[in-house]
């Protein structure tokens, strides 16, 4: 059993899992937003912000983000573990994406209930 | 040399196969710190190449199945010079060493009642050859030596025994009585030599089948435990018995299970005639090996044989259909493809005899003590020494294996003697330690080699020594072949003495093992060649143009090798089963 | 003649690994690799590799041939020479000791770790324990490991962590005992199996497929692990 402190769940399955699963959402997140610019070709701003001020849409959307935070970090976790053999390099590496991440999720948030 | 380091255990045990890896879990079950160490890696042993099974009264195939009919096939098979105290002991034993092997994992193939598969093989009958074929080799599909050899590893490693992988056994310690008490080893990959310090020195080397120029055998079956011996000055018995196997891939080499007859397969001439009706009636293809092998022999020499030199004969398999064939040989499928460019499914195997193995070895009792003789010709027990499988000559085979015997062999002696040198280690044993020149003398041949200037080169003589014993030491021998073979060996001794070598290096010089290993292999060729011509008889494996027969009144014996003096003598096969009646001998027919 | 290029490197004497170019005769026999090689060593006994059973069941000579890990004793030439030309390097990501030997401690280490022997806590019966013939073709695909590496050390996440992912073929023999209706330890098995590296660095590259000399699909095998943890956690 090889443990590990700065991994996403702490076992290689739950990580496995939320991988699939953040995957899933955000391909569902995908098609929905292409199709929805696909039915509307003269897209505005009122029918845009209108489409996220429906709160179905603002919690579709934070589960999208947070599955980007959360897939993104597994992922990067994995590279950097595979490439990054020098552990200051690579520790650092994920402080910097775990911030980056932590921003833009705040970020995210803000912006769908801020405006 | 003052410097060598030198390790200490209970028990060192030279050679990682079936019989080495058996004797090293019961020893390591029982506590006692075990070592065994070997040239590969253990799961490379020969073993790993055994195929159709390991045969043995389990009772599954034939609920009413009695280990005495078992016993009385090994007795016949073996033409009547197999020991029958140990012949009885190996049959007595084998159902509990077989259900041993189940109980630490080994994927053995099933019946549908969810018992241990069980084929027919060569040499097997009911009720002592009268109630027709049984079928007592249980098999794991046709890769059983590979599943036993790994279940060992396995159980090996779970029981803590210490490996000593990749290092090679360069000659026995003899200390100034005689007694064996250790061995000198050279690791290959640093090349450091140091000496390996034992009560109990157990050589589980296995066989020698590449002194011929075709086997079946592996490359690294060179006989080291039986050129070490030699070189200790012990006798080697019944060396003159090879056996050659009916089916080998003609041109490879490489070993089809005698299972594939066992299955249904048979043999053809060129003409489409299954022959073996003819030289076996009743158990046709499945007559002993040494038969089989003969009568393909006579076969080809009479013209009778397939191919464009007409130099082999055809193993029929496509006739099972390939169910069996994925099922029950799926090994043997992918081996003949391989090595023979032939899908046995829809064309026949090209086969002809090749060696396979050795049933002499060096002499032991049924606990796996090494035996010499004494002046007056009784038997001496050589101290601190065990062999066990092939390398050894209990002997259980006498002068002709029964397929599937071998692996049972393996485990039953490597387990008796595990438990045997338990007990005499629990009891005390006190060796003389041995002095530097005990141990300077085994280091011998090996400065021989890393001194040497220059010299013919390892591969071509060794190439010579196995055209010598292939020529002359055959399935069928006669006098003048076999003198003229002992005298190319006698000069090719005197050539391989001032042999180069040439690469001195030591990180993982396998220019240097192959070296030692030459010597290992002309021990072995000599003492064939020599015991060869001395047994003025037929029997078994042993055929003699100008000695047809069996001559129970003089050679219902073990010839006995000596390699001081390169006499040969002879030694009482037992008759003495404890429990049954012992088997006189009779006509061998099939 | 065949040109055949060879690693070389000897700790002793290189300070660094180089390529030994070979000229062979095969007089147009299509050879086993392993056959090559044995006339090489004729040529220059200095060159170390390992070789046993030379009929691919024992795993010693895995190596890479033109790129591609194999079993030197059953690949013919016929299967791997290009352009008249044969590349023979050791197994990549593990050291090299000597030429195209390896060290392969850490291969053996991982294939220790996940306890490679039938662990059953119920007392042994005074016959075999019994097995159906379904539950024992589970094991079909699974036991015929050799143990031989090429596909380990065909594997990039074996490259990256050797010392933490247990490698295809060490995952094979895992399954090969959990699937095995003999054994009783599945759940503490599994608990071993189930942290980042051991199972889940597969990332179903399948380099092992496509090397394995035994046919054998340790993909499959790493599925089914991760189906077997998923029903054991949920």
């Amino acid at each position: 059993m090889v443990n590990n402190i700065t991994n996403f769940s702490r076992s290689g399955l739950s990580d496995w899992v939320l991988q699939r699963v953040s995957a899933v959402i955000l391909a569902v997140y995908s098609v929905f937003m292409v199709g929805y610019l696909l039915l509307h070709p003269n897209l505005d701003y009122t029918t845009w912000s209108g489409l996220f001020e429906n709160t179905a849409m603002r919690i579709f959307s934070l589960m999208a983000f947070i599955s980007i935070a959360a897939h993104a970090w597994i992922g990067l976790w994995t590279v950097a573990t595979d490439y990054m053999k020098p552990t200051a390099l690579r520790f650092g590496f994920q402080v910097f994406v775990i911030l980056a991440l932590f921003i833009f999720l705040v970020w995210g948030v803000q912006v769908l209930w801020g405006a | 040399m003052s410097t060598m380091r030198s390790l200490t255990f209970d028990a060192i045990i030279i050679g990682g196969g079936g019989a080495g890896l058996r004797a090293g879990l019961e020893l390591s079950q029982s506590g006692k710190k075990t070592a065994v160490l070997s040239k590969v890696f253990p799961t490379r042993s020969h073993t790993v190449s055994a195929q159709g099974g390991i045969t043995c009264a389990i009772a599954s195939a034939d609920p009413n199945d009695d280990w005495r009919w078992h016993m009385y096939d090994t007795v016949k098979g073996g033409d009547y010079i197999a020991d029958q105290d140990a012949a009885e002991y190996m049959c007595t034993e084998g159902p509990k060493a077989v259900f041993e092997l189940e109980h630490m994992g080994l994927p053995f193939s099933r019946f549908d009642n969810g018992r241990i598969y069980q084929r027919p093989f060569g040499g097997q009958s009911k009720d002592f050859g009268k109630g027709g074929q049984a079928a007592r080799t249980c098999a794991a599909a046709d890769r059983t030596g590979h599943a036993l050899l790994h279940t060992l590893y396995q159980a090996n490693l779970k029981n803590g025994t210490v490996f000593l992988d990749e290092w090679y056994a360069i000659d026995l310690v003899k200390n100034a009585n005689g007694d064996i008490v250790g061995v000198i080893a050279l690791c290959i990959e640093t090349g450091e030599t140091v000496v390996v310090k034992s009560k109990a020195t157990v050589l589980a080397t296995g066989g020698a089948g590449r002194i011929y120029a075709s086997t079946t055998n592996a490359l690294i079956n060179t006989g080291d435990g039986i050129g070490m011996a030699l070189r200790a000055g012990l006798p080697v018995q019944d060396m003159e018995m090879w056996q050659f196997h009916p089916t080998g891939i003609h041109g490879a080499g490489v070993l089809v299970t005698e299972g594939c007859r066992g299955e249904g397969g048979y043999l053809v001439n060129k003409d489409g005639e299954r022959f073996m009706e003819r030289y076996a009636p009743n158990a046709k293809d499945l007559a002993g090996r040494d038969v089989v092998a003969r009568s393909m022999v006579l076969e080809i020499l009479e013209g009778r044989g397939c191919g464009e030199n007409g130099d082999h004969v055809f193993l029929k398999l496509d006739h099972l259909g390939e169910e069996v064939l994925n099922k029950r040989l799926p090994g043997i499928s992918e081996l003949s493809k391989t090595f023979a460019h032939v899908d046995p499914t829809n064309a026949p195997i090209p086969v002809v005899p090749t060696c396979h193995y050795m049933m002499g070895g060096i002499a032991t009792n049924v606990h796996g003590q090494a035996i010499a003789q004494n002046e007056d010709g009784s038997d001496r027990i050589v101290n601190g020494l065990y062999a066990v499988g092939e390398v050894a000559c209990v002997s259980v085979h006498g002068a002709n294996r029964l397929g599937g015997n071998s692996l049972l062999d393996l485990v039953v002696f490597g387990r008796a003697a595990g438990k045997y040198i338990e007990s005499a280690l629990n009891e005390g044993v006190e060796y003389l330690e041995p002095t530097q020149s005990d141990i300077d003398a085994a280091l011998v041949r090996l400065n021989r080699w890393n001194e040497s200037e220059s010299g013919e080169s390892v591969p071509e003589l060794k190439r010579e020594l196995q055209q010598i014993m292939q020529n002359s030491f055959g399935v069928f021998r006669q006098e003048d072949k076999m003198e003229e073979g002992v005298k190319q060996l006698s000069d090719l001794r005197e050539r391989i003495a001032k042999a180069g070598l040439s690469d001195k290096s030591q990180v993982f010089n396998t220019a240097r093992i192959e070296a030692l290993e030459l010597d290992n292999l002309m021990e072995v060729a000599e003492a064939t060649a020599i015991a060869a011509l001395t047994r003025k008889e037929s029997r078994g494996a042993h055929s003699r143009y100008d000695f047809p027969d069996r001559d129970d009144e003089n050679w219902l014996k073990h010839s006995l090798f000596f390699p001081n003096e390169k006499r040969v003598g002879k030694r009482d096969v037992n008759f003495a089963p404890k429990t049954v009646e012992r088997f006189e001998p009779k006509i061998r027919t099939y | 003649m065949l040109q055949v290029s060879i690693y070389r490197y000897n700790p002793e004497t290189d300070t660094a690994p180089y390529m030994q170019e070979f000229q062979v005769d095969t007089q147009g026999r299509d050879l086993m690799v392993l056959n090559v090689m044995e006339m090489l060593k004729e040529q220059d006994s200095s060159l170390a590799y390992r070789r046993s059973c030379r009929e691919g069941v024992c795993g010693s000579d895995g190596m890479n041939m033109n790129g591609k890990n194999g079993l030197t004793c059953v690949t013919a030439l016929s299967e791997v020479v290009k352009d008249n030309k044969l590349v023979l390097r050791p197994l990549p990501g593990l050291p090299v000791v000597r030429d195209l030997v390896v060290d392969m401690s850490i291969f053996y280490k991982q294939y220790e770790r996940i306890q490679p022997y039938l662990l059953n806590d119920t007392p042994a019966p005074a016959i075999e324990r019994l097995q159906s013939p379904e539950d024992r073709d589970k094991l079909d695909g699974l036991y015929e490991c050799i143990l031989c590496a090429c596909c380990s050390t065909a594997c990039p996440s074996f490259w990256w962590n050797p010392d933490k992912f247990v490698g295809p073929s060490g995952l094979l023999q895992a399954y090969r005992f959990l699937a095995d209706s003999r054994d009783t330890a599945t759940k503490e098995r599994l608990s071993e199996l189930d942290d980042p590296f051991a199972v889940f660095r597969c990332r179903g590259i399948m380099n092992c497929v496509a090397v394995c000399p035994k046919g054998l699909n340790p993909t499959r095998a790493i599925g089914k692990i991760r189906e077997l943890l998923l029903a054991n956690a949920t």
